[in-house]
Formats: C-alpha cells, structure tokens, sequence
C-alpha cells in the first residue's frame, strides 16, 4: 500500500512536469529551439499571476483566464521578432539569446520582487484532499494539475492532427522547406507554435506558484526536469512527454521514499538510464536524433 | 507575348562562391513543356530552387505573369502558382498520405484539381489513403510528391528529377500524366537527368552546362549527337584516351 501510495504521488507529479515540458517540447519540435528561458517565462506567469491580476480583481486561482492569453501574443510577438532573426543567424544563437533571456528575467524579477518566496494563493484549496485509505491521499490541486496536463495534451494533438493549421506546424516540423512549397508561411507557422509553447507555460507556472514556493530563480530547476520528462518520452511525441513526465516523477517519489535527498538524483539516474538504452526516449523516433 | 506565362532574363544564382547558374534566360508560355536538361551539377535543381524562391538570384528578373515574383518568398508564389515538386519527393514523413495532400490543399488556389482529383489520376490512392507515407514505395511517394503540389492548382508545375531512383516503367507510368495535367492550361517545366525522357514529354528543351545555356530548341529539331555534346560539354566522338587529355 505504502508503494501505491508512493506511484500516485508519482503520477500527480508528473503530471506538472508534463505541462511543463509541453511547451519546451513543442518549441523544439517545431522550431528546432530549446528554449533555456523556458522554466523563467513561467516564474513570470506566476509572478503575473501573483502581483498583476489582483488589480483585476480577479481571484488567483482564475488569474490564468488573463495570463495565458497575455502570454500567448507574447509568445507570437516574441518569435516574429527576437527568436526568429536568431535562428536566421544559426541554431546556436537561438541557445545565446534565450540564456541571456533567462539570465535577464531572472534579475528583472530579483530587482521588481526581491528574492522573497511567493505563492499564489488559492485558499483552502490548498489544504483539501482525498483519502481513500488511511496510507493514500490525493490532493485536489494535484489532481487538477494533472488533469489540466492531460487536457492540454489531448486538445494539442487534437488540434495537430484534425485542424489545417495543426496540420501545417506538423508539416513544418517534418520539413520546413517542403512545406513552403505547399503554401505555408514558416514564419507565421513558428508564432503560431511559439504562442501555443508560452501558453502553456504561463499555465506550467501559475499551477506551479499554487503548489509551492517560488522565487525569481526558481525557473532553473524546473527547466531541468522539463528537459528530462521530454527526453525520457521521447522528442516530437506529445503523449511521450506525458508517460515521460510520469515516469519522471514516479522515479523522483521512488528516491524521495528512501530518502529525501535521492528525490531529484532518482530522476536523474532515469534519465540517463534511457539515454544510455533508448536514446530516442520511449515514444521517440530513431530518426528524430538525425 | 501575351503568351507568355513564365519570363526569365539573365539569371545567375550563387552558392557561396560558386556560380551555379550564369546569365540564364528562357521563357515559358501557357500551355507549355519545358525541359531542362543537364549533366550532375549543372544547376538545373538550382535554378528549380531560384524560380520556387528557395534561393535568392545575385541578378536577373523572374516574371510571372508580367510581375517580378524575385522578392517573393516560396509561399507567396505558390499564392501566385509556382509550385516545385522538390527533388527527393520531401513528403511530411510523420503523416499519411491524404494529410500530405490536405497540407497541400490548405493554401490552394481556385482550378481544376483537388484532393478528389488526385484520387481519379491515381486510383490507388484512394484504398491508401490512411497510411503514413514511409509505408509507400518510391514511385507512389513520388506520385504523393506531384498530387501535393497538383492540388495547390499551379499555373507553373517545377518538376525536379522525377525519375531518380524510379523503375522505368514507373517512370513512364508517371510522366504519361503530363499532357493530363498540360490539357488544364498548367505550364510544366521538367529538370531531368534522363535526357530521352525529359525529351520525349517536352515541347521545347533547354539544356545546361556548368550553370550557362548550352543548347535550346525544339526536340524535333535536334540531333542526339548535338544534345550529347550540349550535355557534356564535349564531342563523345573525339574524346582522346585519357594519356593524351590536357596534354
């Protein structure tokens, strides 16, 4: 039972990660960016979510209905502009410009909000959960975000293969060239994922501020485990980074069981066990790591 | 020259430092097949390339329809009508064959042909349609290549290399379509490797060597020792043994 207990909270947990790789995944997939701000851009949702959305007078818990679309024309603007003129230059630009990005979010929030923890908070909310026996407990906010995970999962491959625009970034992602001979504006097509990718981001962090503590440099950490969850499912497969994110948090709560400290070193040690067995991650082509 | 679909004057392209194509001019009328012929490496994929706005020309004009489309980015001249059937077919690999053709459907003009269309030229497509493309072989990935860029209506079909790889009697079972799709007003220029087959579809030939006009004319009118040496760059006929070359 104790061991059951320990895969639920793997499960809950991985289902943050697999929002939050959502995004990172996608941005690769599509654009052939990883994007380093990543983890940052969703510390910003949360501090969005925290200090700007009061003015609203909106209630934290419903601040996303504000934040993502903010973040979805920030995402579009972003990659039109800034991410688009560096990958004109060469794929490793892409990597200097959104480490500086992360580097300059970082001390932006440290400057506006001080290196203070922060939540967001939802109420009583916090505190609820469900006990089906006396050694397991869920709790609802961990289920929601799992929920929400496996939403935004199941409408993005919804949208991928049953819209003409969905099919378009797929065709993009394939071939960027044969693509254009089919039509398709690349430019127009990378803002439309890049708006997608920071939607869900803004989601990956407000849901993160709800479930714990964090700070201006908060993002880091978080785009590690992003990274992991994408690599372990497997590059351009949405559902891998779903089963990804899982197994992630399942191994961390494996660790976290024996010991505390082994929770991120369990993690880790699974993710270079795939990457040493199945490079490709589980759900990964072979002809993805050309 | 109100014919006159396709008007290419001048056209030198580079690639780094190496001039791929040098001073190129033809044009191509309504109704038309063109073939551009050449050895390996005689820019004829380049200037395929050029026309479909993958690379940019150093000078020269491409117009279209009276306009210089050279500014243009490729998806603004498939707007137009140029579409390029790419050298080594370039099918979206993650997806099947009817998501291929819907891909190419999504921006398409109004004309003659649509998905439907392409099902009647290719009847065995239809039974197929659910399957991912690396499930095809060459001459029907190839066959998905031409039906992708069909459906976008063309006034201008880039056709490149049709044949590489192909089995001859895939080959002829494909370029059989051409007066098919010539019949719907659709101008088509060939690049083709395959000289007899490039010549036996075209109305007109255009051929290339080292990136400069070697020889243009009607097929009818030229002999094939004239196409080899325009092909070659040499008379086969009087070529020295190896001992005595640059000597």
């Amino acid at each position: 039972m104790i061991w059951l207990n320990v895969i639920i909270q793997g499960i809950l947990l991985g289902g943050f990660y697999a929002l939050f790789a959502c995004g990172l995944s996608l941005m690769f997939g599509v654009l052939k960016v990883i994007n380093l701000a990543h983890g940052d851009m969703a510390v910003v949702a949360a501090y969005v979510a925290v200090f700007l959305t009061p003015h609203l007078h909106i209630p934290e818990l419903w601040s996303f209905l504000v934040v993502v679309p903010i973040f979805g024309v920030i995402g579009y603007i972003g990659q039109r502009t800034l991410i688009q003129k560096s990958i004109d230059r060469d794929p490793f630009t892409t990597l200097l410009v959104t480490f500086g990005l992360s580097v300059v979010i970082e001390n932006l929030l440290l400057e506006a909000y001080t290196a203070n923890g922060q939540t967001v908070t939802i109420g009583t909310l916090i505190t609820k959960s469900w006990h089906p026996t006396s050694i397991i407990y869920i709790s609802y906010l961990s289920l929601m975000v799992l929920a929400v995970a496996v939403g935004v999962l199941a409408l993005l491959q919804l949208f991928l293969s049953r819209t003409g625009t969905g099919r378009l970034i797929r065709a993009v992602a394939d071939d960027r060239e044969a693509a254009q001979l089919s039509g398709a504006n690349y430019r127009h097509i990378f803002g439309i994922a890049a708006a997608i990718a920071c939607a869900t981001v803004a989601l990956a962090g407000i849901a993160y501020g709800m479930m714990t503590q964090f700070e201006p440099t908060s993002g880091g950490v978080n785009l590690l485990f992003a990274f992991e969850a994408v690599v372990i499912g497997g590059i351009g497969s949405l559902w891998g980074t779903l089963v990804g994110g899982i197994a992630l948090g399942v191994a961390q709560q494996f660790g976290a069981h024996f010991n505390p400290q082994y929770q991120v070193l369990a993690g880790n040690v699974l993710f270079l066990l795939v990457l040493a067995v199945r490079p490709q991650g589980l759900f990964g082509k072979r002809t993805a790591l050309a | 020259m109100s014919d006159t679909q396709l008007e290419v004057r001048g056209l030198t392209v580079h690639h780094g430092q190496l001039r791929a194509i040098d001073d190129v001019s033809f044009s191509l009328a309504h109704g038309e097949v063109l073939a551009m012929i050449g050895a390996n490496g005689a820019g004829k994929s380049t200037l395929l390339r050029t026309l479909a706005g993958l690379h940019q020309p150093t000078s020269g004009t491409i117009e279209f329809a009276g306009v210089d489309i050279a500014p243009l980015r490729p998806h603004r001249r498939v707007d137009l009508g140029i579409s390029l059937v790419p050298e080594g077919r370039r099918l979206f690999s993650s997806m099947t064959l009817e998501e291929n053709l819907q891909v190419g459907a999504f921006h398409a003009n109004k004309g003659p042909f649509n998905i439907q269309r392409v099902y009647e030229l290719f009847d065995w497509m239809p039974d197929r349609r659910k399957q991912h493309v690396w499930q095809l072989s060459g001459g029907e990935q190839q066959a998905v290549a031409i039906g992708r860029a069909l459906v976008a209506n063309p006034k201008v079909l880039l056709l490149d290399e049709l044949s590489l790889g192909l089995a001859p009697i895939i080959i002829e079972r494909i370029y059989s379509l051409v007066p098919e799709i010539v019949s719907h007003g659709v101008s088509i220029l060939i690049v083709e490797q395959d000289v007899a087959q490039g010549v036996a579809v075209a109305d007109r030939v255009h051929c290339l060597l080292e990136g400069k006009t070697s020889l243009t004319g009607v097929p009818a009118d030229l002999t094939s020792d004239q196409i080899d040496r325009a092909y070659f760059g040499a008379d086969l006929a009087h070529v020295a043994p190896p001992s005595e070359v640059g000597g």
